[in-house]
């Protein structure tokens, strides 16, 4: 039993820098994932996972495959639809989720399009589903910056975000607290996607950012309890889903990103918050007489 | 406010107000729906831009603003405690850093206690009633400390209890020196509560002591005469 569960990490380094390479992203993009859903931007995740890849395959084009250059290239593309949709949103009558609609399906041709120009099917795959047992010394470090930039601006955000989030226009009047907040949380999911990606593949990031975000939802209703939720939920898809990437030989990412997956379905039944098969309680508020 | 016009869209909302609230007036706006109450506080807070003309508050800048939205302006399903939310009051001063000391700790407990919350306060937001949620945000405004407040509809559906603690939370801010500005669909309630009354009617609005704004005699007669379109207030211009 010990063997199934454990002998893979302690037989393969791969195996190792894989749960490592997991657990680092997960402890970024699970906050990320929270705000993200709170805010009742879940898809803006999907979004920008299309968004980033043009910028990722200008990277690969110029300098072959180099993680930075792919990173570096899709932090700027990330960056560029995230600003560049809000503007047109902002400056003309189509709504956000129209514009960044357009905005990514143009983003995934040219996407597809820049890397097939070079490679073969092979380069297209890893790009879009990462290969999250190729990660090595130097990807690592990168993760683990990026996670690090990414706790470090949600301790400066935090404050300012939780009162975006409730109510927009109380910190509106003060300052521009809270517009920047809302600016810092769609840069963290672009930062975030990137890590994502070197592990997960650009289509399957976003799945590390809102599934365990969606899972703790179901278990959790104070902020806190998501977080932590969330985290736990992420690492323990993680592991298993790396175990069963390997007994089963299917690739990794898919593999998680599957297990989180089973974990949704059982929350969505069993859910102690608002699962299906719970007794229901009416979370309305009781009406004052 | 000089000579104030707002658009929204393509559409004037608000043309060419001129109005002035005095330092320490207690106000009320009314005016049909859609006649630009809430787009007129938006503006006086800045989240609006005026298309012409400008809004200049003496003595003071838009910090210290207390603006209180319409209820549906905050995500109440957010999961924030009521003890969170009411101390989010003190944004000015404590920033996205500082701790809150003793004597801040203390003045959010005695904020809840007024507010007839202090046994909630580590419940989610979402969990209170209508009224109770009211009476929140006004135990966050008195923390706030601010020298103006702009209200947008703070009676609507609420009950006769908090409708009365709101009452006298605003008599006292008003006794504390606050100009203080509200929108109500309510007008005997304007007519008992606010000496001073702006009616917007597009071009035809005015500003002056509520009895004369809405006279009995006025309101008697715009009832008898719903003819004058949708709006709710007399169509007319006035003396």
């Amino acid at each position: 039993m010990l063997e199934l569960l454990a002998g893979p990490f302690l037989e393969f380094g791969f195996m190792r820098r894989a749960l490592a390479g997991c657990i680092v992203v997960t402890l970024g993009a699970v906050p990320t994932g929270v705000f993200l859903l709170l805010r009742r931007m879940s898809l803006i995740g999907d979004v920008m996972a299309h968004a980033i890849l043009p910028g990722v395959a200008a990277g690969y084009l110029l300098a072959g495959f180099s993680i930075l250059a792919m990173t570096v290239g899709g932090l700027l593309a990330g960056a560029a639809v995230a600003l560049a949709a809000g503007f047109v949103a902002r400056k003309t009558a189509l709504k956000e989720d129209a514009s960044l609609a357009s905005f990514y399906l143009i983003s995934l041709a040219l996407g597809v399009a820049l890397i097939s120009i070079k490679g073969g099917g092979r380069d297209l795959l890893h790009v879009l589903f990462g290969n999250i047992f190729a990660l090595d010394d130097g990807t690592l470090m990168l993760l683990g910056s990026i996670t690090s930039a990414t706790l470090l601006t949600f301790a400066v955000i935090y404050r300012p975000l939780v009162l975006e989030c409730v109510d927009s226009a109380y910190l509106g009047v003060l300052g521009r607290a809270g517009a920047l907040a809302h600016y810092a949380l769609l840069m963290l999911v672009v930062l975030n996607l990137v890590a994502g990606f070197n592990a997960l593949g650009t289509l399957l990031a976003v799945g590390m950012i809102i599934l365990p975000a969606a899972i703790a939802s179901f278990w959790c209703q104070s902020l806190a309890g998501m977080l932590a939720t969330g985290l736990a939920v992420a690492v323990a898809g993680s592991y298993l889903g790396l175990l069963l990437s390997f007994h089963a030989d299917l690739p990794g990412g898919p593999a998680i990103i599957l297990t989180l997956g089973g974990a949704y379905f059982v929350s969505i039944l069993c859910g102690s918050v608002s699962g299906l098969l719970m007794p229901r309680k009416s979370t309305a508020p009781i009406p004052e007489s | 406010m000089r000579q104030l016009s707002v658009d929204i869209g393509s559409h004037r909302v608000i043309d060419q107000l001129d109005v002035s609230f005095a330092a320490g007036s207690l106000s009320a706006i009314v005016g049909a729906n859609g006649s630009g109450k809430t787009t007129l506080l938006r503006t006086i807070t800045g989240l609006l831009t005026p298309t012409t003309g400008s809004v200049t508050i003496e003595a003071g800048t838009r910090r210290d603003l207390g603006y209180l939205p319409q209820r549906s302006e905050v995500d109440r399903s957010f999961p924030i405690t009521v003890h969170d939310f009411v101390a989010s009051g003190l944004w000015s001063r404590c920033g996205s850093w500082r701790c809150l000391s003793a004597q801040q700790r203390s003045a959010i407990d005695r904020a809840l206690i007024q507010a007839g919350l202090r046994d909630r306060q580590r419940c989610l937001i979402g969990s209170l009633s209508g009224g109770q949620f009211q009476r929140m945000v006004f135990a966050r405004l008195t923390l706030q400390d601010p020298g103006a407040i702009l209200l947008d509809e703070p009676f609507n559906a609420v009950d006769g209890r908090t409708v009365g603690i709101m009452l006298d939370t605003i008599a006292r801010w008003h006794s504390q020196g606050r100009t203080i500005i509200v929108v109500s669909h309510d007008l005997p309630l304007a007519l008992h509560h606010f000496p001073q009354t702006l009616l917007l009617n597009g071009t035809a609005s005015c500003y002056g002591a509520t009895r004369d704004i809405l006279s009995p005699s006025r309101l008697a007669d715009t009832r008898a005469k719903p003819a004058a379109g949708a709006a709710d207030i007399p169509a007319v211009g006035i003396a």
